[in-house]
């Protein structure tokens, strides 16, 4: 039941600046999402968040206290790492066990709350075995259950998932929605994979070099993005991006792009959005197919368009080949413009 | 042919190993007359003379036992002070840690012989001449670079994320010491004792300073310092030599791969 | 704004090992510098401040250049031998073979016995006449009698004793040689003397070359293995540095002039060191 606050909060090391002046309130029971390139300064934050790396300046609170200077031990928060970081000597029961026998919790409590925690994580045949005899999954779960059992104020989890199988991955997703119904508590996860983002989150934020890029509902950041970072890192595939004076000489778009005729802009169109077509029709354009990729229900195509390499999507059937000709068309409501200089999104 | 020529290689080096200490062996079973002729080079018949009067004879026994006392006293202290500082240097913030290992190692590159003098005088001063504390306390000073050496790359090798964790877990840095990364360093920590063991046994120039008296003296003294009336008793010499090497022999019999562990540790992977 | 809790108390763990070393290391080195300063008879209860003096004295003591000569000849044979023997067992022991453990604790032994017990083993397998080297020569040879045969007698001990650590060291260095590079470079058509020299030698070199700082460093400051051995005799003719400095302090009792030898000994272990840091450093690139 905790509401955490980022106060202008900055770190550095040595000189380098990892992150710079953040300001960022995550509601209470929200599942929050620190999403963005390795080194963008995500895991810094959950690190800070725990207390196991000191702030440069700047503060970060619990529903309106500071927690600066809590050890770690203290701050009634639990962590999942990445490489689960089961204590390898003890068995399943001891490391659940552990984080109530360092509180000292009578035995008997320590034992029912196992019992408990591994009856909902399905865990309870492998409480006397060791973590290195279980399946990436299993660890995975007693990982998760290790930091529920003492139920904490805030969860902190940093890229659970990625040691998983592709398979897994998508089951675990699952179980997190799953447990964070059963336990609505403040959950900041940290990942680099847009997708579990999105998929998972309340909210997300999108991190780069050490800055907040955009911060909102997962709808709400696909549909509008902020900025070029924002629009390049969420979607997958990626937007396709346009300068922006090639377009003014297009009849049915130059309506809509004429109030920035005088400045320097780049369009960005989503490959879902372009839709190709085997014939010419009123208001295709047209472009040399350079590449072809089917995954089964879709199928991607390269084009080259006017000196540009942009991608869109067909149906399931190949209508096409390669160096023929290609047309598509750009739904005016779906593009989006970004000032080319700041990035930042015109509309 | 190749298997013969490798094999043949095997027993080369093997005996080129072995035997001296075979011969001292041989040596300390052969009767007074025999050690005084070649050949026969097997005893016959042989004796058990020799070992009957190291132990009538001679204090050995009492040698033997400071060097339990001298050797399990600095393995003990040297490891856990040794210990302590490894975790931290490998797990802890601290500024300069490079610095501070690298001022570690270089110590262990002093020669014995250029703190022997001070440290005497220290000791004198102390009144600790001739007692085993004054060997304790060098021997761990002397195999603290080694220990930190090898520990500090035997914690580095637990994943940082396992400290985290219990940190997290509410453990303060001293519980995921004990807690965690004890337990999870035991085998390297096995690996050092021995190390340092072996050197305490072994250690000479300091013994040999410090001591005046079988009160103190350790097995290496008293094999050099061996008391012989005219002549130098060979006998004697050498089944006292093969009774102080059996503990030793014993260790890497049972030890072998964990000591080679611990002296690979850090000097290969830098 | 520092985090108070942020340093962990670190220093908490580290202080009894700093304060160990500061005291049983440090001080002493720091005070040996001084005690070659003064002139100090431990006996007449003199101890007096005389400058370099100790310092001037050695450039002329021909004791102690012969001593530098022959630690000098003693370190560079003796590591030479053991890096040849070691890196050939090392070879001879990276393969897959049956009793492979076993072989290893034999090679395990001559590193294991106390050198003091080694050196007496030696004596007697040297003794001129009741010895078993001179028997299987059938030779009446006195081996540390001898002065030029002495030094090498030593020499050889010491490479007995030794030889299993670079053998060990060196067995660990190539265990991280990738085996595939072997098959990659055997596809390139590679004989094996051309594996040698352009795989397993390069890429043991940074192992090579520690145990060549190990070993010099050790051999350097050989006390025990030569004192037992032959006490420095015949004629000073395998006294090595640490031996000189020894009787000068202990026998002789002149702590000052004693100190300043076995600042010498330091300086030039330093010195090694320093010049060969740069080496270490280049290779590890």
């Amino acid at each position: 039941m905790t509401e955490i606050g980022f106060h202008s909060l900055c770190k550095k090391f040595k000189k380098t600046s990892v992150i710079d002046d953040l300001n960022l309130t995550i509601e209470n029971r929200e599942f929050f999402t620190f999403v963005g390139p390795s080194g963008c300064g995500k895991s810094t934050i959950l690190n800070m968040v725990a207390g196991l790396e000191s702030i440069t300046s700047g503060m970060i609170t619990f529903d309106g206290h500071s927690i600066d200077g809590l050890p770690p031990g203290e701050r009634d928060i639990a962590m999942v790492f990445q490489s689960y970081a089961l204590y390898p000597h003890m068995t399943v029961r001891e490391n659940l066990a552990f984080p109530l026998s360092v509180r000292k919790v009578p035995s008997a409590d320590r034992q029912r709350e196992v019992e408990k925690i591994a009856a909902l994580l399905a865990l309870t045949p492998f409480l006397s075995r060791l973590p290195r005899e279980l399946s990436g999954g299993q660890r995975q779960r007693v990982a998760l259950g290790r930091a529920l059992i003492r139920k904490p104020k805030v969860f902190l989890m940093d890229e659970p998932l990625s040691n998983l199988d592709a398979k897994l991955r998508i089951e675990m997703r699952t179980e997190l929605k799953r447990l964070h119904r059963e336990f609505p508590v403040t959950t900041i996860y940290v990942t680099h994979d847009q997708e579990e983002a999105m998929a998972l989150s309340d909210r997300i934020a999108l991190l780069h070099e050490g800055a907040l890029r955009q911060c909102g509902p997962p709808q709400e950041v696909y549909a509008a993005p902020a900025n070029l970072f924002s629009a390049g890192f969420i979607g997958s595939p990626p937007m396709n991006f346009i300068e922006g004076t090639l377009l003014l000489d297009l009849p049915f778009l130059a309506s809509r792009l004429a109030e920035y005729r005088n400045q320097p802009f780049i369009a960005g169109i989503r490959p879902t959005d372009l839709r190709i077509t085997g014939e010419k029709r009123e208001n295709t354009l047209s472009g040399r197919v350079l590449f072809l990729e089917t995954t089964g229900e879709t199928t991607w195509i390269d084009l080259e368009w006017r000196g540009n390499r942009i991608r869109g999507k067909t149906g399931p059937v190949r209508r096409t080949a390669r160096d023929e000709t290609a047309y598509f068309t750009i739904p005016p409501e779906k593009l989006h413009l970004f000032d080319k200089s700041s990035g930042e999104r015109l509309w | 042919m190749k298997r013969l020529v490798f094999a043949a290689l095997l027993m080369l080096v093997s005996l080129y190993c072995l035997g001296p200490f075979l011969w001292q062996g041989l040596t300390s079973l052969k009767t007074a007359a025999d050690l005084t002729r070649l050949p026969p080079l097997l005893p016959h018949p042989p004796t058990l003379e020799h070992y009957r009067s190291i132990f009538a004879g001679h204090p050995l026994l009492r040698i033997i036992a400071n060097s339990f006392i001298v050797a399990t006293a600095s393995t003990v202290l040297a490891l856990s002070i040794g210990s302590l500082a490894a975790f931290a240097l490998a797990k802890l913030p601290v500024p300069g840690k490079g610095a501070v290992l690298l001022l570690v190692l270089s110590t262990s590159m002093f020669p014995p012989i250029a703190t022997v003098s001070p440290l005497y005088l220290l000791i004198r001063a102390a009144g600790l001449r001739d007692s085993p504390v004054s060997l304790i306390l060098t021997y761990t000073s002397f195999t603290l670079p080694l220990t930190l050496w090898v520990l500090t790359h035997f914690f580095r090798n637990i994943p940082d994320e396992l400290y985290r964790a219990a940190r997290i877990d509410g453990c303060t840095p001293w519980q995921s010491f004990t807690r965690i990364m004890l337990p999870l360093a035991a085998p390297g920590i096995f690996a050092t004792a021995i190390l340092v063991f072996i050197f305490s046994w072994n250690e000479f120039l300091f013994a040999l300073t410090f001591t005046s008296t079988t009160a103190s003296r350790t097995i290496p003294v008293g094999i050099a310092l061996f008391p012989g009336l005219h002549e130098i008793p060979w006998g004697e010499i050498a089944a006292a030599s093969v009774v102080v090497t059996l503990p030793l022999l014993f260790l890497v019999f049972f030890f072998q791969r964990r000591i080679i562990e611990g002296l690979t540790a850090g000097a290969v992977k830098g | 704004m520092t985090h108070r809790k942020g340093k962990e108390g670190a220093f908490l763990f580290l202080a009894p090992a700093l304060l160990i070393l500061a005291g049983i290391t440090l001080y002493p080195l720091l005070h040996v510098f001084r005690l070659s300063l003064h002139r100090r008879l431990l006996i007449f209860d003199i101890s007096r401040f005389v400058g370099p003096e100790n310092y001037l004295y050695l450039l002329g003591d021909t004791r102690f250049r012969n001593a530098l000569g022959n630690t000098i000849y003693f370190t560079v044979l003796s590591v030479l031998l053991e890096l040849l023997f070691g890196l050939a067992i090392a070879l001879l022991l990276n393969r897959h073979f049956r009793g492979k453990g076993l072989m290893r604790t034999i090679i395990l032994i001559p590193w294991a016995i106390p050198t003091v017990v080694s050196a007496r083993m030696w004596e007697w397998l040297y003794n001129p006449d009741f010895g078993l080297l001179n028997h299987l020569l059938g030779f009446r040879i006195n081996w540390l009698g001898s002065p030029f045969l002495a030094l090498n007698a030593a020499v050889a001990m010491d490479v007995w004793k030794t030889t299993p650590f670079v053998a060990l060291l060196l067995t660990a260095g190539l265990q991280t040689i990738p085996r595939d590079l072997y098959g990659a470079a055997r596809i390139d058509g590679a004989g094996p003397w051309t594996l040698f020299r352009k795989i397993t030698l390069p890429l043991l070199m940074p192992v090579i070359l520690v145990v060549l700082l190990f070993r010099t460093l050790d051999a350097f400051r050989v006390f025990d293995a030569v004192y037992v051995l032959t006490g420095g005799g015949p004629a000073n003719s395998t006294e090595t540095l640490s031996i000189y400095a020894y009787k000068i302090l202990f026998q002789t009792l002149q702590f000052g002039y004693g100190s300043a030898i076995s600042v010498m000994v330091f300086l030039c272990v330093g010195l090694f060191t320093l010049l060969f840091i740069p080496l270490l450093r280049r290779r590890k690139v």
